[in-house]
């Protein structure tokens, strides 16, 4: 039961207070109950362990509790039993009454539910045996897993609000400042911008009332690190920030949600309201004079409205644009005030580089980007999840080693970071260490930490337009660079991959992308060209192929493939045609069956339901189709059924 | 319209009638009658005192408001990059053809409406179709038979 602390030791004695709790030294099961867990049934799971529990008169002895992602989004629903660290995988309802019966009571693994190598086939029943667990640092994303994001009573049981304790009692603002300068946090979202001086530019502007703001609005697609962090671990984001205010001398925050993050927003709401009757938020926080509160702001889907000015503008309610920064919103930002914006995972880092120490965080990491970075492994991969590792790790350990490779057995062929911003990485720079530096010369960039593996049968021209047509969209408009060079940007691409492609079209595409870097109004616009100028440099040979050949060598530009029924391969098993949706697959009972190249619609579930062992139909690109059968063919004897 | 303005007056009231609000305001209007209906648009421009077309200039820039009804369900593909190259456009493709919908269309029974989104953050379940508030990975085209079914 909360009660407002009124100073540091208060706060220590509540903590001991939960941390003798009979509860907290019991076996528990908990059940990852982020958005990911969630679509696989993690609520359903959860009550068919506190249902088994009773029957099998285990209720009061082992615990259950839902937590926050524990990154491993691939496999949900994650459950890991405690004290033996046991984790199972995709685990279902039908799944639990064993678990409680072999696991629980018997104290045997269920090898099924455990992790198999998709390579060697070993298995680990432990969760820190696991390869996509094992080569990961979680020093800001591991707390999730133990704890439940609607208690406070969990994060302060794992030490939560210890960093602030510190700060506010034994720390002058300036000396906080000066920790988390020396540290050499950069930011989490994208910009790498130092958070120390961006910090200290604010509490140095002009003006007595100052803002700090959390950037939630996570627009890259593809990215989700600040979607389980604010759903898991909410707490630990209101404490940098209160931590940070502190610093700059600011006592109001604002926290930017997306709307498309109804669980985080409903979780940082209830952080809030913890925080408030603990009293770490309000007046006079742990007795130290210092006053802080907290709102927050949900967006309403715009891309452009999570970048730093026009999230200001939005807080002020009026329409998400950016405002051209003669001034840095440091020092005008919300009504003109200084504001100070970080990222989620910023906010994150600040308590630990509190309790821990500048020399501990500038330990990890390389030269130029201290402490770790949690990246969304997604795309072709095999592990798909989010990886928290240390900077410098390289793209092949995260790839490979936690990711497990490539889906299929299929063939790297790039990695996409930085979203939007951001570029295409082949394979020859695996090697790269994950840097903010390192990415930026190959001509891509960290970004928010999206990393989208790409293998043999993606297309890195429908990439580019795929990147450029979401920005076409997402623009604001308000400047000729990015609003019109886009478009432009997009015919061209639109054109390309539908097999129109002129001679000239790429050299235009680079001209365009030279005055859109140099001429935007923001950053949407300054790096909008950078999947383009990435994808067009280690991927040219493609785009020559769209360009002059009509052909796409990952055949999935639907204008330039066309499916056909090979004769020597159909057994007329009928699949095709039964599920073919425009009526363009002709044939009949024995009969090979073909395709009408003017009636198909490419939609491609003929080749999709065809079965393994006839593989009949293929999937062309810049070849030309035999022209249809002049009269309906039999299939011939002794065919039925061969590979 | 009583009744609509007596419950666009609620919203506003829990907002203090603060202006810079208005944009969390209009969200949960959005989300009382799924969409913007004229009448609330008036009747918050007349109790914030903000001219209407700062109102509709919100409504049109961002993607969570609607300007005309909403079906009764709503079905959302996912066309961020993961799902993209998982095959979201496939994934379309077969929603689109199934609903006779293009994306940001409401049927005539006004049973469903199609939109798309850039990410919703569960990459590892793309490509992901959204119906009602349900998320469902990589279905299959028998699996989108079954879902659109179980809509009454």
């Amino acid at each position: 039961m909360a009660a407002l602390l009124g100073s540091a030791s208060d706060l220590e004695r509540v903590r001991k207070q939960i941390l003798a709790e009979e509860n907290r030294n019991k076996p528990v099961v908990t059940v990852c109950c982020g958005t990911g867990c969630q679509a696989y049934g993690s609520q359903k799971v959860i009550q068919a362990f506190v249902n088994e529990m009773e029957r099998q008169g285990l209720a009061g002895k082992v615990l259950s509790r839902s937590t926050g992602c524990h990154g491993f989004c691939e496999r949900g629903v994650v459950v890991i039993l405690f004290p033996e660290e046991i984790c199972y995988l995709g685990v279902t309802p039908d799944d639990v009454p064993e678990i409680v019966s072999k696991t629980l009571v018997g104290k045997e693994v269920i090898e099924r539910l455990t992790y198999e190598d998709p390579g060697t086939g070993h298995r680990c029943a432990k969760e820190g045996e696991i390869p996509f667990y094992k080569h990961q640092s979680r020093l800001i994303f591991g707390n999730n897993r133990f704890i439940n994001p609607k208690s406070i009573d969990d994060y302060i049981a794992w030490g939560g609000y210890s960093g602030l304790a510190k700060a506010l009692t034994e720390m002058t603002p300036e000396q906080v400042l000066a920790e988390v300068k020396e540290a050499n946090l950069r930011g989490r979202g994208g910009g790498g911008f130092p958070a120390g001086i961006k910090w200290e530019t604010t509490r140095n502007a002009p003006g007595n009332t100052k803002y700090v703001i959390v950037n939630c609005d996570e627009g890259d697609p593809g990215a989700f690190m600040d979607r389980s962090l604010m759903e898991g671990n909410p707490h630990s984001v209101l404490e940098g920030l209160i931590i940070g205010a502190y610093a700059i001398g600011s006592h109001e925050g604002f926290i930017y949600v997306r709307q498309e993050y109804p669980l985080a927003t409903e979780n940082i709401f209830e952080a809030i309201a913890q925080a408030e009757a603990y009293g770490f938020l309000g007046k006079n926080i742990l007795g130290s004079g210092f006053d802080f509160t907290v709102k927050v702001h949900r967006g309403a889907g715009a891309f452009v409205s999570g970048e730093s000015s026009a999230l200001m503008t939005a807080i002020e309610g009026r329409v998400g644009e950016p405002r051209p920064k003669y001034i840095r919103t440091a020092v005008s930002g919300i009504w003109g005030r200084p504001s100070n914006l970080n990222n989620v995972e910023t906010w994150a880092n600040v308590p630990l580089i509190i309790n821990k120490g500048a020399e501990w965080f500038k330990s990890i990491g390389t030269e130029g980007s201290k402490g770790t970075k949690i990246f969304s492994l997604v795309g072709k991969v095999n592990n798909t999840g989010l990886v928290e590792v240390p900077m410098g790790a390289t793209l092949r350990q995260v790839i490979f080693d936690i990711g497990a490779g490539i889906l299929g057995g299929k063939k790297f062929k790039a990695v996409q970071t930085g979203g939007p911003s951001g570029g295409c990485i082949p394979e020859q720079f695996l090697d790269t260490p994950i840097d903010f530096d390192a990415l930026s010369k190959l001509g891509s960039m960290m970004g928010s930490g999206g990393l989208i593996i790409m293998d043999e049968d993606t297309c890195m021209v429908d990439v580019a337009r795929y990147f450029t047509s979401f920005l076409c969209e997402e623009s604001c408009g308000q400047c000729i660079p990015c609003r019109e060079g886009l478009r432009q940007m997009a015919t061209i691409l639109n054109r390309i991959t539908e097999g129109r492609g002129q001679e000239g079209d790429i050299e235009l595409l680079e001209e365009l992308s030279e005055v859109m870097t140099d001429a935007s109004l923001c950053a949407l616009g300054q790096t909008a060209a950078n999947p383009v100028l990435s994808t067009i440099k280690y991927f040219r040979n493609e785009y020559e192929a769209h360009v002059k050949e009509k052909r796409c060598p990952a055949k999935v530009c639907k204008a330039l493939v066309k499916y056909y029924i090979e004769p020597e391969k159909c057994t007329a098993c009928g699949l095709c045609l039964k599920n073919c949706p425009s009526g363009a697959v002709k044939g009949g009972k024995k009969i090979i069956h073909w395709i009408s190249q003017e009636e198909c619609t490419k939609c491609g579930v003929c080749f999709e339901v065809c079965p393994k062992r006839f593989t009949a139909v293929a999937k062309l690109s810049g070849e030309v189709i035999p022209l249809p059968p002049k009269e309906p063919m039999p299939v011939t004897a002794g065919k039925k059924g061969k590979a | 319209m009583t009744d609509t303005l007596a419950k666009v007056d609620k919203i506003v009231n829990k907002y203090s009638a603060d202006k810079s609000a208005l944009i969390q305001i209009l969200l949960d209007v959005q989300s009382e009658f799924s969409w913007l209906p004229e009448e609330a648009i008036s009747q918050v421009s007349k109790r914030l005192n903000v001219p209407q077309r700062h109102l509709y200039h919100i409504g049109t820039f961002y993607k969570a408001f609607s300007l005309v009804p909403r079906g009764r369900h709503s079905v959302t593909v996912c066309l961020g990059t993961a799902c993209h190259v998982r095959g979201a456009p496939t994934l379309l493709d077969r929603v689109k053809g199934m609903l006779k919908l293009n994306p940001g269309q409401t049927t005539k029974d006004m049973k469903f409406t199609l939109n798309t989104v850039n990410c919703l953050g569960c990459c590892a379940l793309g490509p992901v179709l959204v119906v009602d508030g349900e998320y469902h990975g990589k279905p299959t085209a028998a699996d989108l038979q079954q879902i659109f079914e179980n809509c009454a």
